[in-house]
């Protein structure tokens, strides 16, 4: 082969193997995204059971409920809407009651109980996640720390 | 008073950064050997002025001084000294100063080891390096000074978040950094040569030393920073494709990458060009990584910081280095000239196939890691990307990869034989299939892909032996020449064995643990049992304890195998008393390579508490393996041909002449 050829292949082959790599992340992103919802913009978009979201807000004071073995039912609130959830497993250390959390799964069909895989609570006292804050504040919730929900 | 000297110091070290970074360029611009000499004294004495200044603060967190805002916010009295000390990092403030110290750190090696560079190369890297320093000397300076006093100073701390209170912690951000920043000198070399407009062999022979330190400290604290989020945060994973951890990755792939291509560069002279773009690149990404963590975009553990000026700061810092990087490089790259020609099956091949691959990795990472971020800032939508995009798309581009990786140093240099290397290679294939089949049949069950990915690692493992038996010759001379030869073989020989080797090994763990592991969620109260990996754990009950800053409740289990008592589990729920912060403290048992993970949930109403058991089949594989990659890095550094200031002996002409004649 020349040189010319020779570049001519390996460039190829670079460029054949990097365009399968674009292909397989869209692919990817088109699988496994899961976009964040809380509560009060469930009633206007309809999202299908089954799919993946992750559900942010509050927890409801009050409403943590444990039932058969690990099984827990609470509710997210973001004071506009709420919506119940349950959890098989343990919950993170940071998780209570009237504080932030983010609850990634999906709705069942037939009823609208959200079903959730992973649970995510704050880090710390001063820690609310992100995205739950900054939704929380453009509707107007203050989050000046436990007093929030009473 | 020894605070304010602290802070004084510190302007002291940006004042000598700004020296560092101005006059030896000037001295390179007029030729001047003068202004030149002056880079190293500069170098030298800005380690030793941060040296001083991050003793300063050090001093204050061991003496629990709280009249300093910083000392205050994040330690205790109370807190055991390891932890006062790692507290000194476990914070915004601090490890920005940690970043500085190792930043010239490295500057003051270059200066001090580097006696052997061409006097205009040296002035123009330690330059560089003074940029770098004088960008974050003042940007802690301006936002993030640790050195802040509170008055009246209060009586006690407010503690150190409980999560870091670990050993793991005292040592993976001195490790990760020490790789993270470790790569700016990589980046300050290609600059320097960018600027000179003359790059060769030498340079990448300079080059590679710095890029396997750094490589083997980011491997090392990529491990254990792993192995930290494993056992300390209680839920059983080592890796989540957290966006904090792909900014540790994201630097490792580019930086792998960087080695293999600095080798091509320093033996065939080719890739030139490419190599002085991947040693952009990768520090690039750290300064990303270090931009992600550090603005607070990101919410994470390691997310301190969410001061926006911070952020833009940050963000400023990295469009000018890696913008101006990239300009320069565009600049310049056209008048480098280019190097030696290699067929596409070659050693060189096989190194542009790994880098094509590593790089195109990155991308991957990259993308999903800042994908949701960018579509934030432009829809105001809120997407998360996890793990499952991370695993499909990572995970099969590694496979054409891995499985490539025993190929290439069987590979001749510029026209090399795929069918005899793969003839080569049947033994470690064989080895790969026979152990996956008798894991098969002692096992038993879970999918196909599973042996397949097992037989990957045996087969790499077996690979890297094959090219060490191969190289000595086992089986074509006798034993005592073989074995002399063995030991006759170059460090770096030995190293690349190792670091592949170890890659097999950390395959064969994280194969065995995602497909074998087994987990059970259940509600215990004392006398009941549970089963997992072969064990019969009996809960026995709870039990108060207090430590030096935290209340705890432990749950204690005896672990039997057969019905004979083999062990048992202490696992706690911790709550540290100045922040009120609960954190569990999983109770692990090793059985060889594998593990016992069991972790305390809730308490019930009727006495129970929900219990989490894992058996991690194999699981310290996945660390093993990091740090033989890390042992692999640390004896090719040993290599003697690479040592800076070795005189070259007379092995390399030899070499050389063997090459020729090869042809």
């Amino acid at each position: 082969m020349t040189r010319k050829q020779k570049r001519l292949a390996v460039i190829g082959g670079g460029v054949t193997f990097l365009f399968a790599a674009v292909l397989l992340v869209m692919f990817a992103f088109s699988q496994s995204i899961a976009y964040f919802y809380v509560p009060g913009d469930l009633a206007k978009a309809d999202v299908p059971p089954g799919t993946r979201i992750r559900l942010g807000g509050l927890v409801e004071a009050g409403s943590v409920k444990r039932g058969e073995g690990s099984t827990v039912t609470f509710t997210v609130t973001d004071t506009i809407g709420t919506v119940p959830v349950t959890y098989t497993g343990i919950l993170p250390d940071l998780f209570r009651e009237g504080q932030g959390v983010v609850a990634e799964g999906a709705f069942v069909a037939g009823n609208r109980v959200f079903v959730a895989d992973t649970v995510l609570a704050k880090h710390d006292e001063t820690y609310m996640p992100k995205d739950v804050a900054d939704r929380l504040q453009a509707q107007g919730v203050t989050l000046s720390g436990k007093e929030t929900i009473k | 008073m020894i605070i304010e000297l602290g802070h004084y110091v510190l302007v002291l070290v940006l004042a000598t950064a700004i020296i560092q970074s101005l006059l030896p360029l000037a001295g390179t611009l007029r030729n001047d050997p003068a202004l030149m000499a002056v880079a190293p004294p500069a170098a030298v004495s800005g380690f030793l002025l941060t040296v001083f200044s991050f003793g300063v603060l050090t001093l204050a967190y061991v003496t629990s001084d709280f009249s300093v805002l910083n000392v205050w916010e994040n330690s205790h009295s109370m807190q055991p000294l390891i932890y006062k000390f790692s507290g000194v990092w476990g914070n915004h403030e601090g490890s920005m100063m940690l970043w500085l110290i190792i930043l010239t750190f490295f500057s003051a090696l270059v200066a001090s080891f580097g006696t052997n560079l061409p006097e205009r190369l040296r002035a123009n890297v330690l330059a560089v390096q003074g940029w770098i320093t004088a960008a974050f000397a003042l940007f802690i300076l301006l936002t993030s000074n640790p050195f802040l006093r509170l008055d009246p100073a209060p009586g006690e701390g407010k503690d150190l978040n409980p999560i870091l209170q670990d050993v793991g912690l005292a040592i993976h951000p001195p490790l990760l950094y020490l790789g993270y920043v470790g790569f700016s000198v990589c980046f300050s070399f290609a600059i320097a040569a960018l600027i000179d407009g003359r790059i060769d062999a030498a340079w990448a022979r300079w080059v590679r030393p710095w890029a396997l330190a750094a490589w083997s400290f980011l491997t090392a604290g990529i491990a254990m920073g792993s192995y930290w989020a494993y056992y300390e945060l209680g839920w059983g994973g080592w890796w989540f494709w957290d966006p904090v951890e792909n900014a540790s990755f994201m630097p490792w792939l580019a930086g792998t990458a960087l080695l293999h291509s600095a080798l091509v560069m320093e033996k065939r002279e080719a890739l030139k060009i490419w190599t002085v773009l991947l040693a952009i690149l990768t520090f690039s990404l750290s300064l990303l990584g270090t931009f992600l963590v550090r603005s607070g975009v990101l919410t994470s553990v390691h997310a301190f910081a969410t001061d926006p000026t911070r952020g833009v700061f940050i963000l400023a810092i990295l469009v000018i280095f890696i913008g101006g990087a990239l300009s320069l490089f565009a600049f310049r790259a056209p008048t480098l000239k280019a190097g030696g020609l290699f067929a596409p099956i070659s050693r060189e091949g096989a190194l542009v196939f790994n880098n094509l691959i590593l790089t195109t990795a990155a991308a991957t990472v990259l993308t999903g890691t800042l994908y949701p971020l960018v579509l934030e800032a432009l829809t105001g939508e809120k997407i998360s990307v996890g793990a499952p995009f991370f695993n499909l798309t990572f995970g099969l581009l590694m496979v054409p990869l891995l499985l490539a990786v025993p190929f290439g140093p069987l590979l001749a240099w510029k026209r090399g034989d795929l069918l005899a290397a793969g003839q080569r290679l049947f033994a470690a294939v064989g080895v790969g299939l026979v152990i996956a089949a008798i894991v098969q049949w002692a096992h038993g069950g879970g999918p196909v892909l599973a042996y397949f990915g097992l037989a990957l690692g045996f087969y790499m493992m077996a690979g890297a032996v094959t090219d060490l038996v191969l190289r000595a010759g086992v089986g074509k001379v006798t034993a005592s020449v073989a074995r002399k030869r063995l030991f006759g073989l170059p460090g770096s020989a030995f190293g690349t064995a190792l670091a592949h080797f170890g890659l097999g090994v950390t395959v064969i763990g994280i194969v065995a643990v995602t497909t074998f592991e087994t987990e059970h969620v259940v509600e215990m109260k004392p006398g009941t049992t549970v089963e997992a990996g072969g064990f019969v754990l009996t809960f026995d009950g709870m039990r108060q304890g207090r430590g030096p800053n935290y209340t705890e409740e432990s749950g204690h289990f005896t672990v039997a195998r057969g019905g004979v008592r083999v062990t048992d589990i202490w696992s706690s729920k911790r709550v540290y008393t100045a922040r009120r912060m609960p954190t569990t403290e999983a109770g692990i048992r090793t059985f060889g390579l594998s593990q016992l993970y069991v972790s305390l949930g809730d308490p019930m109403n009727d006495g129970g508490i929900v219990v989490r058991v894992w058996w991690k089949p194999m699981i310290l594989c996945i660390w093993l393996g990091g740090i033989i990659m890390m042992a692999g890095g640390a004896v090719s550094l040993f290599d003697r041909r690479l040592r800076i200031g070795a005189p070259q002996g007379a092995r390399r002409p030899k070499a050389a002449a063997i090459l020729e004649a090869a042809e």
